[in-house]
């Protein structure tokens, strides 16, 4: 099927936005051509569980008038944006991809959306996810699942597997995601495209339906690094309205992105490295990576991180642990979904029964469970010092090395319904990324080509020190110049 | 569940209690979003998403209620942590937005400390194991059931309340007595009355107590038996005093007690036990990864310790000592902060009375004076200045007791803007006598009509010196100054 | 290979949860969840005697807000997402015994 409008919808986000400005398009115009490009080919790939059609137009329009007003735009103004479902949006429902938020419009906006906005961001929809971020592949949406623009009987990854899909279809330069647990950059390595896990604290939370508390963070997906940077720059920043977010000003990003990686000290986590399953190609990816750094002036070493091999198990107690009391709000007495009952407790039981599905069910019975009295040690509290084991690893690393490297994924995209019947299986994919997320630091999947075998999309995880976003970027930004991969639309392929 | 065996009859038996007190603090804004705390209105009306638990909401906690815990940790004596936390405390239930209540558990703003109270003259310290910051709940109204959750259809929520500032204070077991926990919580309330963070109004809630109380013979531990509704200082002295009592006729009879809840009727006069959920109480507490640490900065607690107001025990030592007050005197006046004030108001504007001159007026006649005309001294129409100008007076022996009172029902009954006493004094013309030649001159006319008795009198019998006495005040209209009168008359029979 | 979870512990949990679970579900939770908790468990074996615990990533203090007045939610706002309202209320079914 022939994209259409593909003038516009292959652009970068930059790229958009100096036309927009420039005059040489309108926002309208924009905005136009992605509705029209999802709606001839999101059948396929269903990566939006909602399209606001009206609401961009409108936005558009707005952007257009206050140009002709000969007022100043903003730096993403006329630019669309595919917007995961888990940030609340005025104007249009949001669900996490649950039942039990089905049809649910919250009577704010998230502190993340109304700042790009503002930008002049077009907000075109909410893209599908693992329910309540649980998940990574996407198949664990309340909905339907999304499928990979590369391959369209394979996983798109998740917990952000819509708008990854989005941003690799080109249904938008830009897309929003979450990442508790590696839940922006598997699926951005999966898709093809660049995502960035900020630092604990940079992004606001405030508006961003709470899985983990401690480790959720907000962040970008774009096709580049410079976009990438462009819209972590418009999202980011203190906010009095979250009590975790750093109150310091972040250093600007785009400046140094071209800095290079001349004498930077680069270290290959060994620990993940060879991690069990991993695809010989992404193994291979990881080396020719190093080269390729080492070609760029940087400096390459192994490093033993240990105590990541402990990541995972820290995880799958502290997450579910967390969203179990986040979730106890998703009770039926103010908003969503109501099951009928004659009596309170079991009304609440059976609300949450009939609006989540069997993974969020796991996870809050798990995390219950940790938390429960007499467990609380062992595992909740046991987890919370491995929190601490591992943060004190990375610290070690980074005195002798300025940002470490890892493949983002065991594996490329997998098939739908592959690793569905076994959760610990599909817990396993989020081993080289959860490390990153416990220690509170920042890392991004950079697509470093399409794996021979298969043709799949292959990423590579760059990890930095917490509040190091400008290494880790200037560094993608590198390694982006040294592979100098075209970029080809994937075709969306209907499987065979 | 833990029980007790019977002590059997006759076995020393020592009551333990030790009280949980909820006060909601009076900040503008709620704890951890900007909706306005007050009491009543029009149901879900000072609400936001915040407070509602909309998802993707976050907590932010108020400086304001911060600094009041701290006051009131201080003004018992308590230490305040250098650095405290919050966390959840998990539970579902109806009034709870967010099915969490974020509190504090293991680390609390304040710790350690202590109140002084006396019961019948005999003094006893009453720690305080604990201060801390929690937020509170929505309001229930049951439907169908005669306003009681048993038996209700179902239930209506009102969130207005939910998010207020909840200040928790935990004494330590030290009250052995019904009136031990009253005196407690007396003092109580006229220390945050002092510190003007909170309304403390049992009836509106803002004040809440709940009792433990458990009973054993010397030396072991009794079970713990809860006691909720207590909205009032009496019902708390009532309940406690009847459970006091059922539990032990209960041991007496060598039965045993469950540790168990149960709710006080104040209607009944009897307490009686709760259903509680077999698995309760599992709160699955761990920290608030919302919320980051509380770690006051020592010129921010100096400056709460500087603000500090002078608490009634030291109020109390002050009137006693500056003022010359017994005990009971200075006890009485300092537990209504407004008639302390009107108290100290009106020392300052007298002359000659002394303030204890003055505390009598007040507490005696002007207190029961305004009970009876269902006035308060806060709103008190009377200006001090007036009371004391009446003391003043009184005191001076230019108008007898009472007259005084007499004037006083007078300034009473003008209300605002009324005449000072002086002024009625004139007006009615009741300026006593006091001595001079017009007492004489009375003092002459009633010898001379009496003869008979003022021979006696000379004589050395002393029976009908009251008749004359009376005589001079009957011609006085009782205006003479009765001292003025016996020394008068004293002065004519010695001379 | 024992399983660290029973089924009674599973019904307890799902309780405390509030989730209704179905027959299937609680069998099949017990022995998923067993898994993923023995797992869970590799850390059980490590020394973390001296180890501060990190519920916090980022070590921040005193993050406040001053006393002050924001704009409510309109009423009708709040009551018209709600699943059951009457008289400007929340209406619950019956709440049986107190909390918990």
């Amino acid at each position: 099927m022939t994209p259409t409008g593909d003038e516009l919808t292959g652009r970068t986000a930059a790229g958009l936005a100096a036309m927009v400005r420039r005059g040489d398009v309108s926002a309208v115009e924009v905005t136009e051509a992605h509705l029209q490009r999802i709606a001839a080919l999101d059948g396929d790939v269903r990566s939006f569980l909602c399209v606001g059609e009206a609401e961009a137009r409108a936005a558009a329009a707005g952007v257009d008038a206050a140009r002709a007003r000969g007022e100043a735009l903003g730096p993403l103004a006329g630019v669309p944006l595919a917007v995961k479902d888990m940030f609340c949006t005025k104007d249009l429902p949001t669900t996490c991809a649950s039942r039990i938020l089905e049809g649910w419009r919250p009577p704010y906006d998230s502190t993340v959306v109304a700042r790009l906005r503002a930008a002049g961001a077009i907000v075109i929809g909410k893209t599908n996810l693992d329910e309540f971020a649980m998940g990574s592949s996407t198949e664990n949406s309340g909905f339907f699942p999304t499928a990979n623009p590369w391959d369209l009987g394979r996983v798109p990854g998740g917990s952000s597997g819509g708008s990854a899909a989005a941003v690799a279809a080109r249904f938008a330069p830009l897309a929003l995601g979450t990442d508790t647990g590696g839940s922006i950059r598997q699926p951005a390595a999966l898709c093809g495209v660049v995502g960035l896990r900020p630092t604990y604290g940079r992004v606001s939370r405030y508006g961003i339906v709470a899985y983990a508390s401690s480790l959720d963070q907000a962040g970008p997906f774009a096709t580049t690094v410079a976009d990438t940077a462009l819209l972590l720059e418009a999202m980011w920043g203190h906010d009095p309205c979250d009590s975790t977010s750093i109150p310091s000003a972040p250093e600007p990003v785009l400046a140094s992105l071209e800095d290079g990686v001349a004498g930077l000290r680069i270290g290959i986590v060994e620990e993940l490295a060879d991690v069990d399953g991993i695809q010989p190609e992404v193994r291979a990816a990881v080396e020719s990576a190093r080269g390729l750094f080492e070609k760029a002036g940087a400096e390459v070493d192994t490093v033993s991180v240990p105590s990541v091999e402990y990541g995972l198990s820290a995880y799958y107690v502290i997450a579910p642990a967390e969203a179990s009391s986040n979730l106890a709000r998703y009770d039926g007495v103010r908003y969503g979904l109501r099951a009928p009952a004659a009596e309170v407790a079991a009304m609440n039981a059976a609300t949450r029964e009939a609006g989540f599905g069997a993974e969020v069910k796991r996870r809050i019975m798990l995390g219950t469970y940790a938390l429960s009295a007499g467990y609380y040690d062992a595992y909740y509290g046991q987890a919370q010092r491995v929190r601490t084991l591992i943060i004190r690893d990375f610290a070690r690393a980074y005195r002798d090395f300025d940002l470490l490297v890892s493949p983002t994924s065991p594996t490329t995209a997998f098939g739908l319904g592959e690793k569905t019947a076994d959760p610990l299986t599909m817990y396993l994919s989020d081993v080289c990324t959860v490390p990153t997320s416990l220690a509170g630091a920042t890392a991004l999947s950079l697509p470093c080509g399409l794996a021979p075998e298969d043709g799949l999309p292959v990423g590579i995880q760059l990890m930095g020190k917490a509040l190091d976003e400008v290494t880790v970027l200037r560094a993608a930004r590198a390694l982006e110049q040294e592979l100098a991969l075209p970029a080809p639309l994937p075709e969306i392929r209907v499987p065979a | 569940m833990t029980g007790e065996a019977g002590a059997g009859l006759g076995q020393e038996l020592i009551t333990t209690i030790g009280l949980e007190i909820h006060v909601e603090l009076a900040t503008r804004t709620k704890m951890f979003c900007g909706c306005p705390v007050a009491f009543g209105g029009e149901p879900n009306t000072r609400v936001c998403q915040v407070c509602l638990g909309h998802p993707g909401t976050l907590p932010v906690p108020n400086a304001e209620a911060i600094a009041y815990a701290a006051k009131i940790g201080m003004a018992l004596g308590c230490a305040i942590a250098p650095s405290s936390i919050f966390h959840r405390k998990n539970y579902f239930y109806p009034d709870m937005p967010k099915n969490y209540q974020i509190s504090q558990y293991d680390i609390p703003l304040c710790t350690g400390g202590a109140v002084a109270i006396e019961t019948d003259g005999v003094p006893a310290a009453v720690g305080i194991t604990r201060v801390h910051l929690e937020e509170d709940t929505g309001k229930s109204l049951h439907m169908g059931g005669g306003g009681r959750i048993h038996g209700a259809d179902y239930s209506l929520e009102d969130f207005n309340r939910a998010g207020t500032p909840l200040v928790e204070i935990v004494t330590e077991p030290d009250m052995h007595s019904a009136d031990q926990a009253r005196a407690f919580a007396t003092e109580l309330r006229a220390t945050l009355e002092a510190l003007e963070v909170s309304d403390i109004r049992m009836e509106e809630g803002s004040m809440r107590f709940d009792a433990n109380i458990s009973m054993a013979p010397p030396g072991r531990l009794g079970a713990k038996v809860e006691v909720k509704n207590l909205n009032s200082l009496r019902s708390l002295h009532r309940a406690l005093a009847y459970e006091e009592q059922r539990q032990r006729e209960v041991l007496g009879d060598g039965g045993t007690i469950e540790q168990s809840t149960r709710h006080w009727d104040e209607r009944a006069g009897v307490t009686r036990p709760l259903r509680t959920k077999e698995h309760a109480f599992d709160y699955r507490y761990f920290p608030e990864p919302d919320l980051v640490a509380i770690e006051p900065p020592a010129d921010w607690l100096e400056s709460i310790a500087a603000s500090l107001p002078e608490l009634p025990a030291a109020r109390r030592r002050r009137f006693e000592e500056q003022f010359g007050l017994s005990a009971y005197d200075a006890g009485v006046l300092v537990a209504s902060r407004p008639a302390a004030a009107y108290f100290e108001a009106a020392v300052a504007a007298g002359r000659k009375a002394e303030p204890k001159e003055v505390a009598n007026w007040l507490a005696n006649d002007l207190v029961g004076l305004l009970t009876k005309r269902g006035e308060s001294i806060e709103a008190c129409a009377i200006p001090p200045e007036h009371l004391a100008e009446l003391v003043d007076l009184v005191a001076g022996g230019e108008i007898s007791r009472l007259q005084g009172r007499e004037v006083l029902d007078d300034m009473a009954a003008a209300g605002a803007g009324g005449p000072p006493p002086a002024a009625i004094v004139e007006k009615k013309g009741l300026r006593q006598l006091s001595g001079g030649d017009e007492l004489a001159a009375v003092l002459d006319e009633v010898i001379a009509a009496n003869p008979d008795v003022w021979a006696r009198l000379r004589a050395g019998d002393t029976k009908p010196e009251g008749f004359l006495f009376g005589q001079v005040m009957r011609a006085t209209k009782g205006q003479a100054n009765p001292s003025a009168v016996r020394n008068l008359l004293k002065t004519r029979l010695d001379g | 290979m024992s399983n660290p979870l029973t089924r009674a512990d599973v019904e307890h949990v799902a309780r405390l949860a509030r989730l209704a679970l179905s027959e299937a579900e609680i069998e099949q939770f017990t022995t998923q969840l067993g898994a993923i908790l023995e797992h869970a468990a590799r850390v059980a074996a490590l020394d973390t005697a001296d180890v501060p615990p990190t519920s916090h990533p980022i070590p921040l203090a005193n993050v406040l807000r001053a006393d002050e007045r924001v704009p409510c939610l309109d009423r009708d706002v709040v009551l018209d997402m709600a699943p059951a309202a009457e008289d400007g209320r929340f209406r619950v079914p019956r709440i049986l015994g107190e909390e918990a």
